[in-house]
């Protein structure tokens, strides 16, 4: 099944996806969508440095990123600047400088139009197991600071107060974000890595009634959006990032229609799921 | 007894510096198990910037904040908004910081009379009905330290008397030290030990003269509220005038009040006395 390169795209995209949903949750709540767009816009200077000193790209956006994140953190606590001007700069400053410095390399030969938009169709048995192997840790260590982060998440202040460490579980999570971007990069591009993070879990929203339960949709959802972007990019030949991207986007306009609210009343009424 | 007990929590000469004035300075407190110190004072005053510092929330910028090894806390803040993306039930806040046997979340709703609301979503919950749940998830921990800022927002009158009465009984059940704090400068709960009176600084300190004992008291709030609340009557050497200066009791006026401007002679008098007797 892996020789087939539409197979590989599937279980790369949903593997990826599964990822993307709990965290991008997280993302969610703390209104953190410009932060995430300024990391992967970061991974593109990542993609440059990696060819620049001919060093695995993967963990090379990983390290970038999560130098950019903590270098937001220290700014934010002295700069003068307001966070979401701090982070359109850091956004398209480490943007531009990857174009940059790709342009001055003259000897690389790479298609560009692949890290911006992703190349889900070129994914490799080695690209699959870095995904899963890679998503299974984050994922691991998202579980290991579930509960702090959240209540981090809820409220900082009750959260140090009470103990669970909340600058540590912050920190982790920074982290666990740049891991995820360097991971998913390839499948859906720098330029949408947010969107496969945030849309899933907003779609979830109206379906959850508690954060363990938005995380596990938020990836079922991804999931699904990742299969139907997929064929539907196969059927009519479109870009198979964006057509996820779209997919995702049908999703959540799905879950927001009315439509959405009188499934979700049927559901309420039965009396299974009366038990919560 | 309790005097010997180690103090859950201890301020010495703290102070907090944010963007270029002093928040709060000079603030020295100690809350032994099973004490209630009452904080009162104005708008800005420098409650909850106290209540933060003792937390380890906030780190002073001078003096010290002490608190006793593996201290279990309890916290209600003054203002807790939970964001609408936030899918969150009442029963699922009560797990925020820790694990919770069932028997116990149950136990701690019932105590606060939020059992009902078990599966509503926070988000939808009134003022008074958060702050309750709020109070519920704080003593279900079985905390060695409760601090509650201004737990009595949104609460009517006979909502106060109740609230109060619940902390006193909370405070007798698991013996922990509470450390309240009410924008009410008059009127605080009976069963406090200590009221701190701050301004910027510590401006009075004492005991609350319980409504009970007194006749005129009585009358004015009331048989039911008799013996819920007291009376804290200030004794300050000095006023705040409106422009921030101060005024006083010798009739000079100057820029700021704290510690070291020799005006407190008689407050460096009693503390001196309180840490005689306590050692």
């Amino acid at each position: 099944m892996l020789d087939d390169f539409f197979s590989r795209a599937l279980i790369a995209g949903v593997g990826v996806a599964l990822v993307a949903g709990p965290l991008g949750c997280f993302i969610v709540w703390r209104r953190l969508a410009y932060f995430g767009d300024t990391l992967s816009h970061a991974a593109l200077l990542g993609v440059a440095l990696a060819f620049l000193l001919e060093v695995n790209i993967t963990l090379t956006v990983f390290a970038v990123s999560a130098l950019i994140s903590v270098a937001l953190l220290f700014l934010q606590k002295r700069a003068t600047l307001s966070a979401d001007s701090l982070l359109g700069l850091l956004a398209h400053s480490a943007l531009a400088l990857g174009l940059v410095a790709l342009a001055f390399m003259s000897w690389v030969r790479m298609d560009l139009m692949g890290f911006l938009f992703g190349d889900i169709l070129a994914v490799s048995r080695v690209d699959i197991a870095v995904i899963y192997i890679g998503g299974a840790a984050v994922l691991g260590v998202l579980a290991l600071i579930w509960r702090p982060l959240f209540a981090a998440t809820v409220n900082q202040e009750i959260a140090d107060a009470e103990g669970t460490r909340p600058a540590r579980a912050n920190f982790v999570f920074m982290l666990l974000m740049a891991a995820v971007i360097a991971i998913s990069m390839k499948i859906v591009g720098v330029l949408l890595i947010t969107a496969m993070l945030i849309i899933p879990a907003a779609a979830a929203r109206r379906f959850s009634t508690g954060p363990e339960q938005m995380a596990v949709l938020a990836a079922a959802i991804g999931a699904a959006c990742v299969v139907a972007g997929l064929f539907g990019s196969l059927e009519w030949d479109t870009p198979s990032g964006p057509s996820i991207v779209v997919a995702a986007l049908v999703f959540f306009l799905i879950s927001v229609s009315p439509i959405a609210g009188l499934i979700l009343r049927l559901i309420r009424a039965s009396p299974v799921s009366n038990r919560g | 007894m309790l005097e010997n007990a180690t103090p859950l929590i201890s301020l010495d000469s703290a102070g907090l510096f944010r963007d270029g004035r002093w928040l709060v300075r000079g603030v020295d407190l100690e809350l032994r198990p099973g004490e209630i110190v009452t904080l009162i004072g104005p708008n800005g005053s420098g409650k909850s910037t106290t209540a933060k510092m003792a937390l380890g929330i906030l780190t002073p910028s001078e003096g010290t904040a002490r608190r006793r090894d593996r201290l279990v806390v309890g916290y209600v803040p003054q203002r807790v908004s939970i964001d609408w993306t936030l899918p969150l039930s009442v029963e699922r806040f009560m797990r925020l910081t820790g694990r919770l046997a069932r028997r116990e979340a149950d136990d701690a709703m019932a105590a606060t009379g939020v059992e009902h609301l078990r599966h509503a979503e926070v988000r939808t919950l009134s003022g008074g009905e958060f702050q309750r749940v709020m109070l519920a998830r704080a003593i279900a921990r079985k905390p060695d330290l409760l601090v509650l800022d201004e737990p009595v927002q949104g609460v009517d009158f006979t909502g106060e008397i109740a609230l109060y009465e619940l902390i006193g009984q909370i405070r007798d059940k698991i013996g922990c030290g509470i450390l309240l704090i009410s924008h009410d400068l008059h009127v605080v709960m009976a069963a406090t030990d200590r009221v701190i009176c701050l301004n910027g600084h510590v401006c009075c300190s004492g005991t609350p003269t319980v409504v009970a004992s007194s006749e005129a008291y009585r009358t004015l709030f009331g048989g039911r509220a008799a013996p819920a609340l007291a009376v804290y009557e200030h004794s300050h050497d000095h006023t705040h005038l409106p422009d921030g200066r101060v005024q006083h009791a010798d009739g000079t006026i100057t820029d700021h009040c704290h510690p070291d401007d020799g005006h407190h002679h008689d407050g460096a008098a009693k503390r001196e006395k309180e840490h005689g007797s306590a050692g």
